[in-house]
């Protein structure tokens, strides 16, 4: 997610060697010395990259807390660095007690959001039994990882209660990388354009078995200060905390700059 | 350069689009119409790759149009939009991709409101008070923040979009010279003279 600078090699005639994605090059930097074996054929230059994951922005966080988890997203919808739309949600409800964030291409956050919509919905009606966490985390990895070779570009994040034969519920949370593979956490999943703030704020923050209410507050003080300094994320956040026995959904107000 | 602009007011959607049709460095055209009329009560800018545009925008016209023929009732403007999102979206992935913008404008008679979507051709879609395409929304979306009023009249949301062209053409090198306007409300669509 962070390769924004990238070497690339240009021959004297400024003509491109090596794949650089069409569509990148907004600024570029000559290297003041040219590696021996590079010299008089092609010069190597430093040159920004704008990556397709980055292009909308917007950030993710799920957190586990006692008997509870909560997911977190940014509302912003940018084309590069101009701003579209500042009301933009990367989560959407599976069930009563599941949530899944989508960051990445916001193109691809849609398309995966009417799939998964589609695929839970036929799940019910086969099954007539409702979906759980770790069944929906698998059909996720699998829907990403048909498409490996052309992948979605979005990276999901799912936050939810599992049912134990006991029939009690425990916390389940997860996320993927872009082609399905998943990770499993005890504390927290971040992922977006603020991913590597998040992941420090969320470090610093998190602490285990935490009441919905501190764990709304945590996860909350979380991305907020982690969007703030992530110019592509921002603009007021939407927090769902959920429970057995309810879903608290509030909408924060952040720096709107 | 091609630039269009959107926003919504009280009870209609405002959709303005340059009329000028450019192959390079040349002006083709300064007349053209970048605004199709898709149902009763929908309008659709379209920008981009010249070709593309006037392929796509077809396409979506006449499909749209077939709904309405075999339901008798035409889609609303949330669904019309999600579907147009969709095949820009399916077509960002085929071997050859639509290269087209779109400001999809359109009042809900079902529940009388208005209705603006910004799409654009990696099949991106937000759902917005105010819209731009081209280079004049770097001009136009910080005046739209400042002075757009959702409840507005039909007249002010006009003021609006003057100042917002108006801008454009002061500061734009390769500003577009004239503008085709229409509007759509609760008695469909008409044209205006800015």
């Amino acid at each position: 997610m962070s390769q924004i600078w990238k070497y690339v090699r240009v021959t004297p005639s400024g003509g491109r060697v090596r794949g650089v994605p069409a569509r990148s090059s907004t600024t570029s930097i000559s290297l003041p010395g040219t590696p021996d074996h590079l010299s008089s054929q092609s010069t190597l230059i430093l040159r920004f990259v704008m990556s397709i994951m980055e292009h909308n922005g917007g950030s993710v966080v799920a957190m586990a807390g006692k008997n509870c988890v909560a997911i977190a997203c940014d509302l912003r919808l940018g084309a590069g660095a101009q701003t579209i739309a500042t009301n933009f949600e990367k989560i959407f409800p599976v069930t009563d007690r599941m949530y899944l964030g989508l960051a990445g291409l916001a193109s691809d956050v849609v398309t995966l959001r009417e799939k998964f919509r589609y695929l839970t919905n036929m799940f019910l009606i086969k099954e007539s039994r409702p979906l759980e966490p770790s069944t929906f985390a698998h059909l996720v990895s699998s829907t990403l990882y048909e498409r490996r070779f052309g992948p979605y570009f979005c990276e999901p994040v799912l936050a939810g209660l599992e049912r134990t034969p006991s029939g009690s519920y425990k916390p389940y949370i997860v996320g993927t990388d872009l082609i399905g593979c998943l990770n499993f956490a005890k504390d927290f999943i971040v992922t977006g354009t603020a991913s590597d703030k998040l992941f420090g704020v969320a470090e610093g923050l998190w602490e285990p078995d935490l009441e919905p209410e501190d764990l709304f507050e945590t996860i909350s003080q979380t991305l907020m200060n982690a969007v703030d300094r992530d110019a592509y994320s921002g603009w007021g956040a939407v927090v769902h905390v959920i429970t057995p026995d309810k879903v608290i959904t509030r909408t924060l107000k952040g720096r709107m700059d | 350069m091609e630039c269009s602009f959107a926003l919504t007011g009280k009870d209609y959607v405002l959709v303005a689009a340059d009329t000028t049709s450019a192959r390079s460095i040349i002006k083709m055209k300064i007349d053209e119409d970048k605004i199709k009329t898709l149902s009763p009560h929908l309008l659709m800018a379209y920008s981009g790759e010249p070709g593309d545009t006037v392929q796509f925008a077809e396409y979506i016209e006449r499909n749209i149009r077939l709904y309405h023929i075999r339901n008798l009732y035409p889609l609303r403007p949330q669904s019309a939009a999600a579907w147009i999102r969709r095949s820009l979206a399916e077509s960002l992935r085929s071997r050859h991709p639509y290269s087209v913008n779109l400001l999809v404008g359109g009042f809900d008679t079902a529940d009388q409101s208005p209705h603006l979507y910004w799409i654009d051709y990696l099949g991106t879609m937000a759902t917005v008070p105010y819209a731009a395409h081209g280079y004049g929304s770097y001009f136009a979306s910080s005046l739209l923040d400042r002075y757009h009023n959702p409840d507005g009249t039909l007249e002010e949301g006009l003021a609006t979009l003057r100042r917002a062209i108006d801008e454009t053409s002061k500061r734009l090198i390769v500003a577009p010279g004239k503008y085709m306007v229409k509007v759509v409300d609760k008695d469909g669509i008409r044209e205006i003279e800015l």
